[in-house]
């Protein structure tokens, strides 16, 4: 035994020592150092920087260390600690999102909907029925009048579908300049009427994970929109409201439901992170298994992106007991939402807290939180 | 998907791996220095260790183009970025890259005009939309990217655009090999030869590798079976006493190169008489720089730049491991005080360095996920 104990809790200390005499071979080098970068990071967050940088808003690493150093600190409470996709207090659910997507129309949706469906399937993921949704809206000045209508036309219309009212609101203008046309931050409050309790850290070792169809679509979707690319594809975002589909896998499987999380920001990789962390359980995730379309595929292998970061805005992942994973995939897959539903992969217990890939090669590599977004490479 | 499937056959792998173990010498270990970061990226993203001999060992060499800019110039391009009117442009993967006074992310959020950009052409595009500033292009990369710079420097030329300019960082592969094959503290078998870098200069600037040195250098693509290919390659001519220069990758890779983009790049740059790399100090002839022809285009002569020399951090080893002396955890600040999101050395930060591929991928260990996932 050759780490060091004066730098560890005696719990953590005891817990490496019985694990390490379970195993047959000797800890090399290499694995006291890989110990001690675990130990590192299961250390309490802290934020160098002294600016915010774009990398804060990026969904990976720089966010996480955010809100847990600056939020977390100032506003810590037990509804807020688990830093879930909304708050659950008796049976009700709130959650509250803001959307400054560029640009404002897309193929497949606009700001509108994402800032309805995005709030709608917060409350979904609570295992909640939405029921109300309020919305300010941030206006840039010289915003034409036509795309403000455009916009609260398909927010009005994915409301009606998702059985949502807007009841309440706000309205601001700023200068030219100091927006990109328009902000929109939407919250909701849902029923809770379920009797499932979700949480990410009740997943245990051998659960099932599921993810509802393809994934990647609303990010590639958007990130060619941007025509910064000069690529074109066949694509369309996946904004939908997921609140249907959750009912019906809850009907069907109750409390073999651990978790459900919507893949948005940082996509599936980043959603499972939180999965293996909440739950010290090991993610081990099948490349062959992930539904992607060859479009996306496509276009993140030109760009060298991996699909499994990249934003989808109506899939979920679902985190099912073991007994209950035929009978979740069986209730997905007869939704449109869920057709695709596939199994890719199992929470297993070692080593605790990463995900792991298998390669369609048949390699294993780490799947890590990103520091920030996903860039295109050089060369 | 065409051209890529074909490339990630598990089946053909498991064969490979066992004609590889059966080349290798009972007894003899193997290093190989697969000297582009394109192929360190590849191998941990697919996991290609599983399928190696034990004998053999990749050394992650210093073709990361990201990697080997010293503080200093950054410091610079800072500067330049800091100056009234400048839109300083840049690739992505160099926007998080630490300097002596933080990265360009950190230049931006204190006000300077940073862009991120995916090509020259790009930053070009900006110069033509916003007549009244000056647009700066931060030109990093191996030959792979040289020649885009010096054809978007012609065409700014041919279209008489004079608000832009180039800070000329591109480096030349060969001086580095150089520098690493007479490095004593180092003994290599072969390399994985870069892929992209010789679709231009094609493979006969390799051959004193093979003669002078009596080390096989086989031409690799980027897709797994390629490096695996090449690792194959490598060890057959060892087998057989044999030391080559090999092209594994003729799909892209002309035994010539590619003439047009290496006379690109010689009607606007030259060499420097010397340039500092990152961890490897100071390399004669390695690197490029604007022509005196091209001068007003140069923004290492339009602004006046501190030029000053910072040393690298003491606790950072970025040197060795990009000379492939120490494999990344070997450092001492590996994944504690250095880590993706807060970066010591430059070889954490990009996707093709050493320490990121490893600390983003391989940071587990093979043998107990072995024991986890075994039934």
């Amino acid at each position: 035994m050759t780490t060091e104990p004066s730098e560890e809790t005696t719990a953590a200390w005891a817990e490496t020592a019985v694990r390490e005499a379970g195993h047959l071979h000797r800890p090399t080098r290499e694995d006291q150092v890989l110990e001690r970068i675990e130990r590192a990071r299961r250390g309490k967050a802290r934020i160098r920087e002294e600016l915010i940088t774009l990398a804060h808003g990026a969904g990976g690493k720089a966010t996480h260390t955010l809100i847990e150093a600056v939020f977390l600190e100032a506003f810590r409470n037990p509804l807020l600690e688990p830093l879930a996709d909304g708050a659950v207090t008796d049976d009700l659910a709130i959650t509250t999102d803001s959307y400054v997507v560029k640009p404002l129309f897309f193929p497949g949706g606009d700001i509108g909907d994402l800032a309805v469906n995005g709030t709608v399937n917060d409350l979904a993921m609570c295992g909640a029925t939405p029921r109300h949704l309020t919305a300010s809206f941030i206006l840039e000045e010289g915003l034409p009048i036509a795309d403000l209508r455009r916009i609260t036309a398909s927010m009005a219309a994915a409301a009606h579908a998702a059985g949502v009212h807007i009841v309440t609101g706000d309205t601001k203008v700023v200068e030219n300049g100091k927006a990109d046309g328009c902000y929109i931050t939407t919250a909701g409050i849902g029923a809770l009427d379920r009797g499932a309790t979700l949480s990410a850290a009740s997943v245990t070792p051998g659960d099932a994970v599921i993810v509802s169809g393809p994934i990647g679509d609303h990010g590639m979707t958007i990130m060619l929109a941007r025509g910064e690319l000069d690529l074109e594809a066949h694509l369309t975002s996946d904004t939908a409201p997921l609140h249907d589909l959750t009912g019906r896998l809850l009907a069907a499987c109750g409390d073999a439901v651990r978790c459900l999380r919507d893949a948005t920001r940082g996509g599936v990789a980043t959603v499972l992170n939180e999965i293996a962390a909440a739950s010290r359980t090991c993610v081990v995730l099948d490349e062959n298994a992930v539904p992607v379309r060859p479009q996306v595929r496509g276009a993140c292998e030109l760009l060298g992106i991996d699909p499994l970061y990249v934003a989808c805005e109506g899939r979920m992942v679902a985190v099912v007991a073991p007994h209950r994973a035929d009978a979740a995939l069986d209730a997905l897959r007869s939704h449109p939402l869920g057709a695709d539903a596939a199994l890719i992969g199992r929470a297993g217990d070692d080593p605790p807290g990463l995900v792991l890939l298998k390669t369609c090669f048949g390699g294993t590599r780490i799947v890590d939180l990103l520091v920030g977004d996903p860039l295109p490479r050089i060369c | 998907m065409r051209f890529v499937d074909e490339y990630r056959d598990a089946g053909q792998a498991r064969a490979l791996s066992a004609q590889m173990a059966a080349l290798c010498r009972p007894g003899h270990t193997y290093k190989f220095m697969e000297v582009c970061g394109g192929h360190t990226h590849t191998i941990y993203k697919h996991g290609l260790e599983d399928y190696l001999p034990e004998a053999v060992t990749l050394i992650h060499g210093p073709g990361c183009p990201v990697c080997v800019i010293p503080m200093g110039r950054l410091d610079d391009a800072i500067h330049i970025a800091e100056q009234p009117g400048v839109i300083m442009t840049s690739f992505g993967d160099m926007m998080r890259v630490p300097g002596g006074r933080g990265s360009f992310l950190d230049a931006k959020a204190r006000g300077a005009d940073i862009r991120m950009v995916y090509s020259p052409l790009d930053a070009l595009k900006i110069a033509r939309q916003n007549p009244g500033r000056r647009v700066v292009f931060m030109a990093i990369g191996f030959e792979t990217t040289a020649p885009s710079t010096a054809m978007t420097v012609l065409r700014a030329e041919a279209e008489g655009i004079h608000n832009f300019s180039v800070f000329c960082n591109h480096v030349t592969i060969i001086p580095a090999i150089k520098a690493i094959l007479d490095s004593p503290d180092l003994h290599l078998d072969g390399f994985i030869g870069p892929g992209h870098v010789s679709a231009v200069i094609g493979c006969r600037p390799y051959e004193f590798i093979a003669h002078t040195y009596g080390k096989p250098l086989v031409v690799t693509g980027f897709e797994p079976l390629d490096v695996l290919r090449s690792v194959y390659q490598i060890l057959t001519q060892l087998a057989h006493g044999r030391s080559q220069v090999e092209n594994q990758y003729a799909r892209v890779v002309p035994w010539n190169g590619n003439p047009k983009a290496l006379n690109a790049i010689s009607r606007v740059m030259e060499l420097r008489p010397y340039f500092e790399w990152r961890g490897l100090g100071s390399i004669s002839h390695s690197a490029l720089k604007m022509t005196e022809k091209y001068a007003a285009y140069d923004a290492e002569r339009i602004f006046h730049i501190p030029g000053v020399r910072v040393a690298d951090p003491k606790a950072c080893q970025c040197g060795e491991v990009l000379k492939g002396v120490l494999k990344p955890w070997e450092c001492k600040v590996f994944g504690t005080a250095c880590t993706p999101e807060t970066p010591i050395g430059t070889c954490m930060v990009s996707s093709e360095g050493a320490c990121a591929a490893y600390y983003n991928f391989g940071r587990f260990s093979r043998q107990r996920v072995k024991e986890a996932t075994s039934p």
